[in-house]
């Protein structure tokens, strides 16, 4: 069996302000769409946002090691999908 | 319609990425500079141009995106005048601007107007119903395609039901399409424009319009001034807020208070004491033969009723909204206390301007972008109780339905009650008041629940989160919380 591929949806209060509310949709549809091959998360602050002006780059997901900047539900399951391809 | 009201939005990303440079100018050591700075920052030299035509358009935008934030109406401002002479102006301001909206109207361009129009899937068929079906005879078939003649069209839209190709589309603009009471449409050069003596200041159109065009004039430099000149400033949050930051109410309390409040009430506080005498009202009401009668909580629908249903007036509840009571027990407790509320929607503001307890108001979007600018994890703080505690009923006044519940909860259950909820303005729902009001009967029932926005104040035009998880949170606050029944018996 693969290893799951793993999503942290950032709901830190940047991310939050900055889109990732509207991310928490993916918690419920991701697992519903992927089965057990993708687990998924929402997680404290990942930290992205404080370096100098990066703020304005968030809401911030990473799918395993990627970090995706001003995520949308679209970037993160297309993401998925090319890591599942592999 | 269930219009996905808080839909992740590049507009919103934007607006919000100006709020939180702006606080960040404000708590620098130069304001004005910093403030004059902010298109060039967020679009220096040589950086990509994502949505206008050119570098120079995207800093314009940017720019009078800014005087909105700086609490400025954008139509007014001279396109000469420097942002850092706006950012000093509004330092030495005293008051707000009166009405809370204002168009921008260089990024609104781009909408053709609403318009009924014939696609290229015409097949000119030989049973032509668009032609027959028309009352103003204003199609015809030339070059075996149906074109319509835009002086005879009134945009009814019968063509657009009947054509089996489904080849004729009405084109719309959606502010115009998502104001429910005609106040916004586009002028003789294709800008939109409100007409603020019909704006009931919903916010509707600031939500519906795809280039963010519509914005909310912000009262957050009137309110960072106060706390920088160390006043008592006090927090009144709506029972919405609890559902906005990924947080508990007492986090929520905390984060506030680290933004440099003095302290922090729930306006669920004074929601007891609207559904208190809402429910007194109403069985007097019942009593002397009334038919039905509305609630008057929401700001949007009383300048709904106050601007365009007068003949409502006499169904309106005469109750206070839970902002007023809030704001006159805080002006109480504390005389020399500068006011706030945090509020869902843009009509709020409306309702400060005319109530001398609330000095200002800000959106759940201007209150996320301050706990950014201060990097502020909501989810690491603390927490504090407040002192006075709500009932269940009253922390559930956001959620559609919920004000009818609370009011129902203290009427005798003899009493023949049958709540009517509109969960939403639109012009349909407009036309369906205007009814009851001119019959002076609701065959639907007898107590109307009112709601500007679909799903009541969570579904706000300024909120921050998605509805779905929002309620959530305040569902779980609400089942926490005792009933207003209970407390009265203590």
């Amino acid at each position: 069996m693969d290893k799951k591929i793993s999503v942290n949806v950032c709901l830190g209060t940047t991310c939050f302000v900055m889109g990732s509310s509207n991310l928490q949709e993916l918690i419920e549809t991701v697992p519903a769409k992927y089965g057990d091959k993708v687990e998924v998360s929402g997680v404290p602050c990942l930290g992205l946002c404080s370096i100098d002006w990066e703020f304005s780059k968030a809401p911030y997901v990473k799918v395993d090691d990627e970090i995706i900047k001003e995520a949308t539900v679209e970037k993160v399951l297309k993401a998925i999908d090319e890591k599942l391809k592999k | 319609m269930a219009m996905n009201t808080n839909s992740p939005k590049q507009t919103s990303h934007l607006k919000r990425e100006i709020l939180v440079r702006l606080i960040r100018a404000f708590l620098s050591d130069d304001f004005e500079e910093r403030t004059r700075l902010i298109p060039y920052d967020m679009r220096p030299k040589g950086s990509e141009v994502p949505y206008r035509c050119c570098i120079y358009k995207e800093r314009a935008i940017l720019r009078d995106r800014t005087i909105a934030d700086l609490g400025y109406s954008i139509e007014e401002a001279d396109d000469s005048i420097l942002l850092s002479d706006l950012a000093k102006k509004a330092l030495d301001r005293e008051e707000p601007e009166d009405h809370p909206l204002t168009v921008l109207t260089t990024a609104c361009k781009g909408c053709v107007p609403a318009r009924i129009y014939v696609t290229d899937l015409c097949q000119g068929c030989v049973a032509r119903p668009c032609e027959s079906t028309c009352k103003f005879g204003a199609i015809s078939v030339k070059n075996g395609k149906s074109v319509i003649d835009p002086e005879k069209c009134k945009n009814c839209g019968m063509c657009v039901q009947v054509c089996p190709y489904q080849a004729i589309t009405k084109i719309i603009v959606p502010c115009e399409n998502a104001c429910p009471v005609g106040a916004i449409a586009k002028d003789e050069e294709g800008h939109a424009k409100i007409d603020f003596d019909k704006c009931i200041s919903c916010g509707k159109c600031a939500s519906a319009c795809p280039f963010g065009a519509v914005h909310e004039k912000s009262q957050i430099i009137d309110v960072l001034k106060q706390i920088k000149a160390g006043k008592e400033v006090i927090a009144m949050i709506a029972p919405a807020m609890i559902g906005q930051l990924p947080c508990t109410p007492q986090q929520l309390k905390d984060a506030i208070q680290k933004l440099g409040f003095a302290d922090v009430y729930e306006v669920a506080q004074g929601a007891d004491i609207t559904t208190k005498n809402e429910a007194h009202e109403f069985e007097e009401r019942l009593m002397k033969g009334a038919e039905f009668m509305t609630t008057s909580c929401c700001a949007g629908y009383n300048e709904l009723v106050d601007k365009h249903i007068p003949e409502m007036k006499p169904f309106r509840s005469d109750t206070k909204t839970p902002l007023y009571y809030t704001a006159e027990i805080v002006k109480k407790e504390h005389p020399e206390a500068v006011t706030v509320f945090f509020s869902p929607c843009v009509a709020k503001k409306r309702e400060a301007l005319n109530d001398k307890n609330i000095d200002y108001v800000l959106n759940y979007e201007e209150v996320g972008a301050w706990m950014i600018a201060l990097n502020i994890q909501v989810a690491e703080c603390e927490g504090s109780e407040f002192k006075t505690e709500a009932s269940a009923e009253a922390r559930n006044y956001c959620v559609t339905g919920g004000v009818a519940k609370a009011v129902q909860s203290l009427l005798p259950e003899d009493l023949p009650t049958h709540p009517v909820i509109i969960d939403g303005l639109t012009k349909q729902s407009v036309r369906d008041l205007k009814k009851y009001a001119k019959n002076g009967v609701c065959d639907l029932g007898n107590l109307i629940e009112v709601m500007a926005c679909t799903g009541g104040c969570l579904g706000g035009n300024s909120t921050v989160n998605a509805m779905k998880p929002a309620l959530k949170q305040v569902t779980n606050y609400v089942n926490e919380s005792k009933h207003i029944k209970d407390m009265e018996e203590e």
